[in-house]
């Protein structure tokens, strides 16, 4: 049974076609990357898996079950995590009330779920920051926040939307450390990004699209020497 | 922690044995101060916790205080049966009202627009109908005043002042209880964004309606207080747009969210506004509308300079972070 | 129900309607440009006909000619309030910008119920008594010379917004704020401005209204849910959807007081209101966002 199916997804917003005709899969316990030029539909897939929004046509399958059109809380209850692209803390509560919420998902008592969302703080190095507000975090906090805050409701599979961006050099290499680890013990992570340095680093796999279409898939090595993601994405000078 | 439980424990005591010294004047103003405590936390379920701002909710006073009015008086129900089922009828009303903004994706200035259009609908609805007694007023028949009769809610201010005094108190252990638990989290997840809350799994049509409903079953109450406390009900009166917004005048002064806003709200209004109008009568003045231009005075200065409200800005000076 | 009766309500209903529009012609310039919810709208109305009935006591000024000094200052007043109270406003949270306005209806509201008391008040001119015949039909002069107003304040508002520089500059920061802040429109002087205008409309309106019906301090409320109610209906951002909105409405309010109770008018328009915000919040010609 394969674990995340996307069977001919599309999805046009008044008559623009974000998204044509899609088909990928990601198995168990993998990290796969998505890219793709600015307006390539990258984030309309996420959007569609999350729950967001329902493909106009196609199937997306997890763990054997149809999840298409459902919300985003059943989705998240079914085991799919996500971050956005632009942030969303929970500005007025603490660090730690934040990733609370969703620890709340699985836990019904406030004890159990203060005492996981403790740890999940320190595994991704927040956990001196608890009692802050949210509010004053830095950016690349806020970034960490918003993946404890996903992880909290323990995931199977974690989206995570251009988590990269904005970070520097060095923190972006402590992130993928942290998804690095997460991915050993057992997460499965599908993410996009544009910060090529963290998709090297961290995909097994990569798809790449282009105008609402897969242009090119394979192992990181192979998709950046392909012609057809040079000529739309990479550009001839690349350096990885 | 400890610092605001006993703070709130003498403050309690206090009451207890406030009538025990005070006017009859004094316990009046009280009681009002704390019904105004009590409404303003009902209200306060609906808006600070699941960020929906209703600007009727005169609407379920008005409802709550109606049905078990009729009920005593025409159907010889008592108020202790009574409640349940003017709770009932706001409970609909509320899901009512929710159930179409919510999945007509209705919000924000949008949705109070909405709550105070159903109040206005009513309120001119009530004027017509008999079985209300129009325009004329609906009246409750007071049998006596000096012995206490709870079973009807018959007897003297001060045992109407225990009665409210009580409710506030409950509604005020249920809320903070609420805060602490998933209700809690979820609501405050919602207010601050929804989308990020659905992500986390919410269910927030669910959640909102639940706060929407518990807010208009709990305002029923305050309804059937007044009902039983004046004895009289004007259509005009009970569910007009100044009833709702002396509602929330309380919990916006006082700090909308929190626990203590509306209370402290509520206290201070009340204190100052009557203040004013003793001070106005001791030159032998009397000019409507001044305590409202107060009102307006008060609430406009807290809008401006303390936005999340006085106890906020209170609780950080002597160092409480809620 | 003879047809004529019908008929002369509905043309009365139609030509106070009129009235209605440009009132709520400044509101949906307001709320459509600075994206303010006045709630105090209403009660800047009953201001203006307060002004209007104190220069006719004073000066015996008829509200017509009251029309350009009463506009002038209110227009002062919008700019004033707008710059000095509502401008650091536009980026705080809805409720609290409601709850601003919220403050300066009830004060406008009870200073009024302080100055005037709580007593009807209203002109008395020989033109209100008189209207013209044309066949059943009565057109009451009053009426239509201040329906004829309104038209003629909303069609030079329009003529402002479509061909004039400042029109075009205020449409602008309506349209996308941080673009017009990044082409170095003065966004707060426009947004003053643009109050300023709403308030003017209003007063105009007010000056006109004061023909038509008594006035008393609490109808502020009264018409700040009716203006919510037209601009919602006709279509936010439509300055044909106000007047036209108001005409329904007006005429709307008029057949229900004949049909049903002269007291079951608005039950009407909230009922329309509800329907609206259902079923489409965009307004009849409105456009959706």
């Amino acid at each position: 049974m394969s674990f995340l199916e996307i069977n001919q997804i599309s999805k046009s917003f008044r008559g623009l076609k974000a998204v044509s005709a899609t088909s990928f899969e990601v198995e168990r316990g993998g990290l796969v990357a998505l890219i793709g030029p600015n307006g390539a539909g990258k984030t309309t897939c996420f959007n569609m898996i999350a729950g967001v929004f329902a493909p106009d046509s196609g199937k997306i399958v997890f763990e054997g079950r149809e999840i298409q059109g459902q919300r985003p809380d059943e989705i998240c209850a079914a085991g799919i995590g996500r971050t956005f692209q632009i942030v969303k803390p929970f500005a007025g509560l603490s660090v730690l009330d934040n990733v609370m919420v969703g620890a709340l998902l699985r836990e019904s008592h406030a004890g159990e779920a203060r005492k996981r969302s403790l740890r999940i703080l320190e595994k991704l190095k927040l956990d001196s920051k608890a009692d802050l507000p949210a509010s004053s975090l830095t950016l690349p906090d806020r970034k960490r926040l918003e993946v404890a805050r996903a992880l909290a409701t323990r995931p199977k599979l974690l989206l995570l939307d251009e988590v990269m961006a904005g970070l520097r050099p060095t923190e972006c290499d402590q992130m993928v450390e942290v998804f690095r680890e997460l991915n050993r013990e057992g997460l499965t992570i599908l993410l996009i990004e544009h910060v090529m340095r963290a998709v090297m680093a961290l995909a097994q796999r990569v798809i790449v699209l282009h105008h609402g279409e897969i242009i090119a898939r394979g192992t990181p090595a192979e998709v950046v020497r392909d012609p057809a993601v040079l000529e739309c994405y990479l550009g001839e000078e690349t350096e990885v | 922690m400890k610092r605001e439980a006993v703070g709130l424990l003498v403050l309690l005591l206090l009451l207890v044995f406030f009538p025990l010294f005070a006017s009859s004047y004094a316990l009046s103003v009280v009681t009002l101060i704390l019904f105004f405590a009590y409404a303003g936390q009902a209200w306060n379920v609906m808006m600070g916790f699941a960020g929906q701002l209703s600007l009727g909710h005169s609407l379920y006073v008005g409802v709550g205080a109606y049905v078990a009015a009729i009920l005593f008086q025409t159907y010889g129900v008592g108020p202790w049966a009574g409640v349940w089922i003017s709770m009932a009828a706001c409970a609909a009303l509320g899901a009512a009202i929710g159930f179409l903004a919510f999945r007509f994706g209705i919000s924000g200035v949008y949705f109070a627009l909405l709550t105070i259009a159903f109040a206005e609908f009513t309120r001119i609805g009530f004027d017509h109908l008999t079985i209300t007694g129009g325009p004329g007023g609906f009246f409750l028949k007071v049998s006596q005043r000096e012995s206490w009769d709870l079973l009807n809610l018959r007897g003297p201010p001060i045992m109407f002042y225990y009665v409210i005094l009580a409710l506030t108190a409950g509604a005020f252990a249920l809320c903070a209880l609420l805060l602490r638990s998933r209700a809690g989290y979820y609501w405050r997840a919602i207010r601050e964004d929804e989308a990020a809350a659905q992500a986390l799994g919410i269910n927030t049509f669910r959640w909102k309606m639940l706060a929407v409903i518990l807010s208009a079953a709990m305002t029923a109450v305050a309804g059937v207080f007044n009902a039983f406390y004046y004895n009289n009900l004007f259509p005009e009166q009970v569910f007009h747009i100044s009833r709702s917004i002396e509602i929330i005048l309380g919990p916006v002064i006082g700090g909308v969210g929190t626990l203590f806003g509306p209370v402290l709200g509520a206290g201070v209004l009340t204190t100052l506004s009557d203040g004013i109008t003793e001070l106005l009568a001791y030159y032998n003045l009397e000019i409507p509308g001044v305590k409202q231009v107060f009102y307006g005075v008060v609430l406009l200065l807290v809008v401006m300079f303390l936005p999340h409200g006085i106890w906020p800005a209170l609780a950080k000076r002597i160092g409480i972070f809620r | 129900m003879p047809f004529d009766l019908v008929a002369n309500v509905a043309v009365a209903g139609v030509l106070t309607g009129l009235v209605y529009g440009l009132m709520a012609l400044g509101l949906s310039v307001i709320f459509g440009v600075v994206r303010v919810v006045n709630f105090a709208h209403g009660e800047m109305m009953t201001a203006a006909m307060y002004a209007a009935v104190v220069l006719f006591t004073a000066f015996g000024l008829d509200p017509f000619l009251a029309v350009l000094p009463v506009a002038a200052v209110f227009f002062a007043l919008g700019y004033a309030l707008q710059a000095a109270v509502i401008n650091p406003f536009i980026t705080r949270p809805e409720h609290s910008q409601f709850m601003l306005l919220v403050a300066i209806s009830i004060i406008l509201v009870n200073g009024l119920l302080m100055g005037f008391g709580p007593d009807a008040k209203n002109v008395q001119l020989d033109y209100q008594l008189e209207s013209w015949a044309l066949g059943k039909l009565l057109f009451d002069k009053a009426r239509v010379y201040a329906a004829l107003l309104a038209l003629a304040v909303s069609a030079a508002l329009f003529a402002f917004f479509r061909f004039t520089l400042t029109g075009k500059a205020i449409r602008a920061c309506a349209d996308n704020h941080l673009g017009a802040l990044v082409v170095g429109l003065r966004v707060k002087h426009l947004y003053s401005l643009t109050f300023g205008i709403g308030a003017a409309c209003v007063a105009v309106a007010g000056c006109m209204l004061i023909l038509l019906v008594d006035v008393t301090p609490v109808l502020g409320p009264s018409y700040t849910l009716l203006a919510f109610v037209i601009v919602i209906v006709g279509g936010l951002g439509s300055m044909g959807g106000a007047l036209l909105g108001g005409v329904l409405i007006g005429l709307s309010e008029a057949m229900a007081g004949l049909f049903i109770a002269p007291s079951a008018k608005s039950m009407f328009s909230f009922a329309l209101l509800i329907l609206v915000l259902l079923f489409r919040p965009q307004g009849l010609l409105g456009r959706r966002t």
